[in-house]
């Protein structure tokens, strides 16, 4: 793939950027339209943003591959975490939502405007951010890493994995 | 005339599998659920002092209907396992040809 220094250089400047704006919709998810999904999708853009830059090797460089894996794995399994905090709580009930207007983090009662409500749903909305943003991620990488193997493959015209092995 | 039959039987299990849908009341009043509109106006005017947020989408998606949520972000999860499932030999060729080029 043919690399333009200028885009890439453009990309790098924009992708912090694009990483805070996603964070940002994605914490403000109880209080304006938005949540997990859009703003881990945004964040997601940043890393396509490197990537179709041509700046891969730099981003990797950043946040690896095995990062990637592991935010997602760890986005799910805080999901279902706060889900199973309604039965473990003692409320009886998956996805309860035990912190709403129970006072302390997220749970001031009547301030349903203000960043400090919402009980858990700040909370899974961060999960479900996380959890897209490493899952569109690890889809990307996986693809460009598999395009560039198909590239080089064609470049040398021998393409087969079991030849390779035996030289 | 196999397949005649055949059809036949998927004919009559269906009748059967439609007639049963439809003979459970949907939203019994006496068992305690609330009629579908009953629901959405419970929805609309409770969700804001309920779950304490502004936006009733999230309180909906993330409170109420939570269950489905965790269904969407197992699709994202499955999607990503088949992606990395169905390229997975281009992957540990260029993973291999990195290590190759590093060395």
């Amino acid at each position: 793939m043919r690399k333009s220094r200028i885009v890439g250089h453009i990309a790098a400047v924009f992708y912090p950027f694009c990483l805070v704006f996603g964070l940002y919709v994605v914490l403000h998810g109880h209080l304006t339209p938005g949540g997990g999904f859009q703003g881990g999708a945004v964040m997601a853009t940043g890393a396509a943003l490197m990537m179709v830059a041509g700046m891969f090797d730099e981003g990797e460089r950043e946040i690896k591959y095995h990062h990637y894996k592991a935010i997602e794995a760890f986005g799910l399994l805080l999901f279902i975490g706060l889900a199973f905090a309604g039965i473990l709580s003692g409320h009886g009930a998956f996805f309860r939502n035990i912190w709403a207007n129970a006072g302390g983090w997220f749970g001031a009662p009547g301030e349903s405007g203000s960043f400090n409500s919402g009980g858990l749903l700040p909370l899974m909305n961060l999960a479900v951010g996380v959890e897209v943003f490493g899952g569109i991620s690890v889809i990307l990488v996986t693809m460009i890493r598999a395009m560039k193997a198909a590239e080089r493959g064609e470049d040398r015209e021998d393409g087969d994995d079991e030849a390779e092995g035996a030289e | 005339m196999k397949h005649l039959f055949k059809f036949l039987v998927l004919a009559v299990l269906a009748a059967a599998l439609w007639r049963c849908a439809l003979a459970i009341p949907f939203g019994n009043p006496l068992a305690g659920t609330p009629l579908p509109p009953a629901m959405d106006e419970h929805y609309i005017a409770a969700a804001r002092a309920e779950t304490g947020a502004s936006n009733v989408v999230t309180s909906i998606v993330f409170d109420y209907r939570g269950f489905d949520t965790l269904g969407e972000a197992s699709v994202l999860f499955t999607a990503v396992l088949g992606v990395g499932l169905v390229l997975r030999k281009l992957n540990a060729k260029e993973k291999r040809e990195a290590r190759d080029a590093e060395e």
